[in-house]
């Protein structure tokens, strides 16, 4: 064997760390998916009238949509009537305080080493935790409250302030944009919101940890935030998943509105169950994420993709107004038997605006990684600009990485620039390691998050760690 | 310290080193010199433990301990140090994160604790001053866009840092000018004591007026076939090569 393919070898029987189930009392209702069961989703959560008609509409329209096939992805469809559309832990009241919750729940957080205590004392985070659905703390909101920021579960948005709600709802991903936003639309059970008023400027990184627990629950996420005018949000979103042998179904919809001078990092880590080594199992993630920019407006989607079986997912910026600015900032890595196809659309429609997208693959075992990126210039947008960078690493030979870049440009005085490289972790980065006593799995975590770096650094601190972390996590028991 | 004996080796089948031997012990400089293909860069992978070389018989000791099963990181936490002739670039991977890795993995396998970041620090700025290393080098990914002379004076930083009991120099001097040349042998001169050995893989003299062997050994066609003390090499300057083929003959 070569030393690439003992590392392969290795890799590919490296298991899912994260795989543990919570035993949590959870309140689920039957499975199916029919105007019934919105209904009670939307009694369940005491919704007000128009948002019940807004997801029959969506659930309308997506009895007419069917499942967009042109992702560079092979799977079995998931069967939507074996889902059962909404899971909430009991007991479910109010919480005051951590002492509230579930102990079994915090016990999860701690095994992820993201406990909320530490969270909250070290680094001045605000963490709305979801776990299935529903969520069951929400801290640090007096403190943003005084400023006037809005950071609370959407369930608690709706009945809170429905007028903002109302306004941008779908605003950005209209319901029946896709498939899957039309079926989000229609059966979301909760998310976050977020409110930043005009000239503020939040001051702590806001943060979610989503956790998909329930055996067999999809989870259909509705994550809204606003950035008013000039005002600065930093927003990060985290997940991890406990191991199951059936396939689970995961579709959010994150929409994004920067006003005019406002700026929104969104920062994502994702580690869902990618299923077992021989490809069984393993989370669904068909996500819509979008935000839009308006005049002198920047959003910043930083990613680092590290888990699901099939990643289907491409934030995205709509670059309206002028001087507007988009960043895209990926890493996905995929093992075993993942599929990942994802990558990042900028729309350029308002003047003077400029998008930049680093795209970092790394793929080992059986997997196949796709970067999907659309530029597009409309006739307006005059003197755009896009930089693009797409770069693949290839671990092993059984595994695949493709890039598909689409540019449209409908103005002359557009300026894009696409590189691309792919590479491969020679035999003599490792020994040059190993001769300096860095083990192979270390050695493979090293090189990897230098090729990252780029990306890595677009991280806030504390997740960046993190994000070092859980890279040379799915990429360990790599020993020669 | 090192100990090989009947050394041999193949790549793909094509015998390289023929039957060497060699030992050196702790406070000795042996340079080992030969023309092109000889087999002395194979000799120090083969050291160091790189896979692709099939040994064929023989043995290598260090420290009195058989070493071929051991993995390279193995030896390196030994205390076998290869400054390498061809160093790797790692992208994005600073020459600070590098050799603090190394470190903490060399004391892990200690059983030692990560080092503190301040004493880290310390040390770092130490070796740089040894080797009149600019500071912002240390901040730059590792080998990557280096000159000749950044690659090899960055060879003996790690060096330094890692302070091993066994150091082979494979063809350190190669691409250095006579100021790089000056500054990384006085480095290694420096670490150089009675505890540690020193073995430096070279075709020309020029690095040996700055280090200075205690035993220089011909190597040729995979076999040592002349050893002498430090004037051997001065002969081999004046004679060539050629002289030693026609003695074999």
């Amino acid at each position: 064997m070569t030393e690439e393919d003992k590392i392969l070898h290795e890799v590919t029987n490296s298991e899912y760390k994260y795989g543990f189930v919570t035993d949590i009392e959870s309140d689920t209702i039957s499975k199916g998916l029919n105007e019934d069961v919105i209904r009670l989703i939307s009694m369940k959560k005491n919704e007000p009238e128009w948002l019940l008609d807004w997801r029959l509409d969506a659930f309308k329209k997506f009895k007419e949509m069917t499942e967009p096939d042109w992702a560079n992805v092979t799977y079995k469809k998931p069967d939507l009537q074996s889902i059962s559309y909404y899971s909430a832990p009991k007991p479910k009241k109010t919480l005051e305080s951590l002492d509230e919750v579930d102990p079994e729940l915090l016990k999860t957080f701690e095994k992820l080493g993201i406990s909320l205590e530490e969270q909250k004392r070290l680094s001045g985070v605000a963490v709305d935790i979801v776990v299935d659905s529903v969520s069951v703390a929400t801290s640090f909101k007096e403190k943003l409250g005084e400023l006037g920021i809005i950071f609370c579960s959407i369930s608690e948005a709706i009945q809170e302030h429905p007028e903002l709600v109302r306004k941008y709802i779908g605003s950005v991903v209209p319901k029946t944009d896709n498939y899957y936003s039309a079926l989000n639309s229609a059966v979301f059970t909760d998310g976050s919101f977020c409110y930043i008023p005009k000239g503020t400027r939040c001051p702590m990184e806001l943060s979610t940890y989503f956790r998909i627990n329930q055996a067999g629950t999809g989870q259909f996420e509705r994550t809204l935030l606003i950035a008013d005018e000039g005002s600065y949000v930093s927003y990060l979103e985290g997940c991890t998943a406990p191991s199951r042998d059936e396939n689970q179904l995961h579709a959010a919809v994150v929409e994004l509105v920067a006003m005019d001078n406002a700026e929104i990092k969104y920062s994502t880590v994702q580690n869902w169950y990618p299923g077992n080594k021989e490809g069984k199992g393993g989370v669904f993630n068909f996500v819509t994420k979008r935000g839009i920019c308006h005049n002198h407006a920047k959003i910043s989607w930083t990613q680092v993709e590290t888990g699901s079986a099939v990643t289907w997912k491409y934030p995205s910026c709509i670059l309206k107004g002028d001087y507007s600015i988009g960043e895209f900032f990926s890493v996905a890595v995929t093992n075993n038997y993942q599929q990942a196809d994802t990558g990042t659309k900028m729309i350029h429609i308002g003047k003077n605006t400029k998008s930049t997208i680093i795209s970092k693959g790394i793929s080992a075992g059986n997997s196949n990684g796709n970067y999907r990126g659309l530029v597009k210039i409309m006739k307006g947008a005059e003197n755009a600009r896009n930089f693009s960078q797409c770069d693949s690493l290839l671990m092993g030979d059984t595994c695949g990485s493709h890039t598909f870049p689409y540019i449209e440009v409908k103005n002359k005085t557009a300026r894009i620039e696409h590189e691309a490289t792919t590479s491969k972790i020679g035999e003599d980065q490792l020994f040059y390691c190993n001769q300096r006593g860095i083990g192979t799995d270390e050695a493979i975590g090293l090189i990897v998050n230098g090729y990252c770096k780029d990306v890595l650094n677009q991280l806030p601190m504390e997740f960046a760690v993190e994000a070092q972390k859980l890279l040379s996590l799915s990429l360990e028991g790599s020993v020669g | 310290m090192l100990k090989i004996q009947d050394l041999k080796v193949e790549i793909e089948g094509k015998e390289i080193i023929k039957g060497l031997n060699l030992e050196i012990n702790k406070g000795e400089v042996h340079a080992i010199m030969g023309p092109n293909g000889a087999g002395k860069s194979t000799l120090s992978a083969v050291i160091a433990g790189r896979e692709e070389y099939e040994v064929t018989g023989g043995k290598i000791e260090f420290e009195g301990k058989d070493i071929m099963d051991l993995a390279p990181e193995e030896r390196a936490h030994a205390g076998v140090f290869l400054s390498f002739q061809y160093p790797v670039e790692i992208p994005g991977v600073s020459v600070t994160n590098f050799i603090k890795t190394a470190i903490n993995e060399n004391r892990k396998a200690k059983g030692l604790d990560a080092m503190e970041a301040k004493d880290l620090l310390k040390l770092m700025r130490e070796k740089q001053q040894l080797l009149e290393m600019d500071k912002t080098f240390m901040s730059r990914s590792i080998n990557e866009g280096f000159s000749g002379g950044e690659k090899k004076r960055n060879e003996i930083f790690q060096m330094a840092m890692l302070d091993p009991k066994l150091a082979i120099l494979d063809e350190t001097d190669s691409g250095l000018d006579i100021d790089a040349l000056r500054i990384v042998a006085n480095g290694v001169n420096k670490l150089k004591g009675e505890d540690n050995a020193v073995m430096v893989i070279t075709h020309y003299q020029r690095l040996l007026d700055h280090i200075i062997p205690d035993f220089v050994h011909v190597l040729f066609d995979g076999k040592i076939v002349k050893s002498g003390d430090k004037n051997l090499a001065l002969e081999l300057e004046e004679k060539g090569y050629d002289w030693i083929k026609q003695e074999l003959k």
